[in-house]
């Protein structure tokens, strides 16, 4: 567990110096990852201790949210005062976003490999239990 | 007795200790609340967490700004679980490669659709500038979101909020959303919700189906680097 974490702050570190020395928009965590798949590829393997690790601190991903989400306090006029566009906005583009990459992703696929279809596993599980 | 009292409050309001253990209390609560009432995605944890924390910090008077002197310490781990997602990633390469194309053009027309209409419905429903360019990085992991916010005029802590909540808002309606415009691929379900749902929506997909996490970590991935990389360029040949 502590070498997994000490991995995956080195990555990062490096990500964050990657980003800085060469001035490049893209934040230094998403440098950290690209850069451990890297090494993944290289390894060509997840050692079982990363494996275990990553998969615990990913379970538990949407707690890391919580402490940015309770922000929502300090914005509580604006949030009032544009409530409509805010809510509208939110509610509307997040769905069409979801809907729009998914079906067009889907449809792709499909006519890239046409099995694929009935491969999925269709109604077959519970409605309410999938992404 | 009660000046005792008033300096163990004193001192507990002010230490990182209160607002980190508040934190996780209220996500196991959130958590409890998800499971015990059949794990419905309207009840997701980060909502239940966040309301029970803002209401505690209010009726208490402790500002937010104490509350996430304790709290960072959790925020922090989100830059090593963004690394940590390489190891899906890497589980599902073989998927991945042979995607590859569908993915690229999935992720470029799905960034564009959810960022642009995200900035035309405020603006439709007459949000001020500050709001509109705030909410237009929305759809990715907050770090970046907040970076690419300040890079555009907007105001990094209020896009941070545009995020959670955009990321609770997929996490209790995107799979209604993903039966109602009927697709079944698990690839196609979680690339969606990574692309326009970041964290969240990756963590809804990763409860869910291995396959689905892998691809909604990817779509979080790509996203942040694609909106990092196009969403400053694009604001700049619009507003100049």
């Amino acid at each position: 567990m502590l070498g997994t974490l000490t991995l995956l702050l080195l990555c990062q570190l490096a990500g964050e110096l990657a980003a800085r020395l060469l001035h490049l928009p893209v934040p230094g965590p998403v440098l950290g990852m690209l850069l451990l798949f890297a090494g993944l590829l290289l390894r060509g393997g997840v050692p079982a201790a990363i494996q275990d690790t990553a998969g615990g601190l990913l379970r538990h991903l949407s707690l890391l949210f919580v402490p940015a989400g309770v922000g929502v306090m300090v914005h509580v006029s604006r949030l009032e005062t544009e409530a409509l566009p805010i809510v509208v906005a939110l509610f509307g583009s997040t769905l069409f976003g979801i809907a729009v990459t998914a079906k067009l992703m889907a449809f792709l696929l499909s006519r890239g490999d046409p099995r694929l279809e009935e491969e999925q596993p269709a109604g077959s599980s519970a409605k309410g239990d999938r992404t | 007795m009660s000046a005792d009292l008033h300096q163990i409050w004193v001192y507990l309001s002010a230490s990182p200790l209160a607002g980190l253990t508040l934190t996780l209390v209220a996500y196991q609560i959130g958590l409890w609340v998800f499971e015990k009432l059949g794990r419905r995605p309207v009840l997701n944890p980060v909502l239940i967490a966040v309301i029970l924390i803002a209401g505690t910090l209010s009726l208490s008077g402790i500002d937010y700004r104490t509350y996430f002197d304790g709290a960072q310490f959790v925020h922090f781990l989100l830059g090593p679980a963004t690394v940590a997602l390489a190891i899906p990633l890497y589980n599902q390469f073989q998927e991945v490669r042979r995607s590859a194309l569908a993915l690229v053009v999935a992720l470029l027309v799905g960034s564009t659709a959810s960022a642009l209409s995200a900035v035309a419905l405020v603006w439709i429903c007459g949000g001020t500038k500050v709001t509109i360019l705030s909410m237009a990085p929305k759809s990715v992991t907050s770090p970046i979101a907040m970076g690419v916010s300040e890079q555009i005029g907007g105001l990094p802590s209020l896009t941070a909020v545009f995020v959670i909540i955009t990321g609770i808002v997929a996490a209790s309606l995107g799979t209604w959303v993903l039966n109602l415009v009927r697709v079944k691929d698990w690839r196609a379900r979680g690339f969606g919700m990574g692309v326009a749902a970041h964290g969240i929506g990756t963590a809804r997909a990763l409860q869910v189906n291995e396959v689905a996490g892998a691809f909604a970590g990817l779509g979080m991935g790509l996203n942040g680097l694609a909106t990092a990389l196009l969403l400053p360029t694009l604001y700049h040949l619009i507003w100049g």
